[in-house]
């Protein structure tokens, strides 16, 4: 689904079901942050992993944390929902805590997380339908509307047609959009992306990112978008999804998306996190080398 | 170096205790609290059961034959041979029935549950598992383990059936026994206390290879390579552990039922 071949269907979130856009977000509406972390450390063997990350992410907000491989960037994602816990530090989500939650009580707050893994995680022994509606057959809802909340949340990522496929009859980039239909099909109010592009060739890249703003631009659902690429976190941080285009468009030049941010990783820590703006003039030394 | 090395396998070791206890202790608990995976339980039993029948029915068969074939041989010298149906039903129903099933079994389903959790561990399905709001050990150990011990309990009835079985057609047809006289000391010659050995043998041993299976699969770590490392150290800790249990049983049998 390049954006050309996006701009063929008129309206696709209407006709998928998709919740219709809400009046855009600032980043000063009055919502608590959906994540907050507080100092948050963690390490596997002796060094630390994540060495007293502190952030937040507000309502509506899209966070784009970048850094070099291999700085924790998984890890942190893992942190959010519950997978993995600190060594030290508070984690709060919807405002609960959750790093000092049982596993139990984390099991019913993950429900209103969506997560796409680095590369897909789909479940390989069950069909794109199963594993697309995995979360809601676990609740028991009913078969027909499991079928119909499927199509919908297939449709929005145009892949209605592999429905009775299995996921090693999909190809690298279909496997992730099914993986982001598996994450929005129970409508959650916060997204994560774990390199969502990652070893995916350009196109496919632009088709996954596409599918992110989409997201971003019409249900709002606040979202932590993991990336290493530099350019796809500069289309999403300069382009918005057009309705009427069903394709994405490129913001004025000089603006960017106001609920857009970035966060830079590096060796464990918090170096950057602030707007886009400030991302490109910063004379940090660190990122003007990863920028360029 | 050499103490260091020994106090960190000795964490290790104790670490590894300790993570086993915890998942069998959580899988067992989860039995009794929702929601209740019926369906991947029944699907279990088929694969663990059903699967693994023609390999117990053979090996039992086989092994019965062997068993009368040897032991009449033996019995012979002391012009005992009338006595080598008791020997046969003894030894498999006390014995060979639960432990060489439960090896086969082991040997079958250990390693695949191992194998099978161990790449969902690599491919970060039984992450995508968590984040999608399910218990793992709900959805994936506790019907692997009660499928195992129920079906271990009846693959090591019908192993013991039809070994005593194939003990009877070696001696009838190959060294020339009364047949009658065959099943008559197999069955008079039982006692309770050798039934209820030989069936709670198979229990114990059931949730040791299950448990033991999954723990190593859900312990998986470093890609495809960890996956063999795992698949073959549950079929080897799940059998040794097989042999010491069976050893601690028949020491307590022996105690409570005096055989």
């Amino acid at each position: 689904m390049s954006s050309a071949s996006a701009g063929a269907t008129p309206d696709p979130l209407a006709a998928a079901g998709i919740p219709q856009a809400a009046p855009p977000l600032s980043p000063s509406t009055n919502h608590e942050p959906v994540v907050v972390f507080e100092d948050v450390s963690i390490g596997f063997g002796r060094e630390p992993v994540l060495d007293g990350v502190s952030f937040k992410i507000n309502y509506g907000e899209t966070r784009i944390l970048m850094g070099p491989a291999g700085q924790g960037k998984s890890v942190l994602l893992k942190l959010t929902n519950g997978l993995l816990r600190p060594d030290s530090g508070r984690i709060f989500v919807f405002g609960e805590e959750i790093s000092a939650m049982r596993e139990d009580d984390l099991f019913e707050l993950r429900g209103s997380i969506g997560t796409v893994f680095q590369e897909g995680a789909l479940f390989d022994s069950l069909t794109v339908r199963d594993n697309v509606g995995y979360r809601l057959m676990e609740e028991h809802v009913p078969e027909d509307e499991i079928t119909r909340r499927v199509a919908e949340a297939l449709r929005f990522v145009e892949l209605e047609q592999t429905l009775a496929k299995f996921p090693s009859q999909l190809s690298g980039g279909m496997r992730r959009r099914v993986a982001i239909a598996r994450a929005i099909v129970t409508n959650p109010k916060l997204i994560l992306y774990d390199s969502p592009t990652g070893g995916l060739d350009p196109i496919t890249s632009t088709t996954i990112i596409e599918l992110v703003m989409k997201q971003r631009d019409v249900a709002h659902t606040t979202s932590l978008v993991i990336t290493h690429r530099l350019q796809d976190a500069f289309v999403l941080a300069t382009h918005h999804y057009s309705r009427e285009k069903g394709a994405m468009d490129p913001l004025p030049p000089g603006h960017a998306d106001p609920n857009t941010s970035f966060l830079m990783l590096h060796d464990g820590k918090i170096v950057f996190d602030g707007s886009t703006k400030e991302l490109v003039e910063s004379e940090d030394p660190f990122i003007r080398e990863y920028l360029t | 170096m050499a103490i260091s090395t020994i106090d960190q396998a000795t964490k290790k070791g104790v670490l590894a205790v300790q993570e086993y206890a915890q998942l069998s202790g959580r899988a067992v608990s989860n039995l009794f609290r929702k929601p209740f995976y019926a369906a991947d339980l029944f699907q279990q039993a088929d694969i663990i059961g059903v699967g693994s029948l023609p390999i117990v029915l053979m090996t039992g068969f086989f092994l019965g034959g062997a068993l009368a074939m040897q032991s009449s041989s033996t019995l012979e010298q002391f012009g005992a041979t009338a006595f080598t149906g008791q020997l046969v039903s003894f030894s498999m129903i006390k014995e060979i029935g639960p432990v060489v099933t439960a090896l086969m079994v082991s040997g079958r389903n250990a390693s695949g549950m191992a194998s099978e959790l161990g790449s969902m561990i690599v491919t970060e399905q039984i992450d995508a598992m968590r984040a999608l709001g399910t218990d793992p050990l709900k959805k994936l150990v506790m019907p692997r383990i009660v499928a195992t011990v129920v079906m271990l309990f009846f693959l090591t009835i019908m192993a013991d059936a039809v070994g005593i079985l194939g003990g009877g057609l070696v001696g009838v047809f190959m060294l020339g026994q009364d047949s009658s006289q065959y099943f008559h000391t197999a069955y008079q010659s039982l006692m309770f206390a050798d039934i209820v050995q030989g069936l709670v043998k198979p229990i114990f041993f059931g949730f040791i290879l299950a448990s033991i299976g999954c723990f190593y699969g859900l312990k998986t770590r470093g890609g495809t390579q960890g996956v063999g490392r795992s698949t073959t150290q549950a079929v080897v800790v799940a059998s040794v552990l097989i042999i010491i249990t069976d050893f601690i049983i028949i020491r307590f049998m022996l105690g409570v039922f005096g055989r």
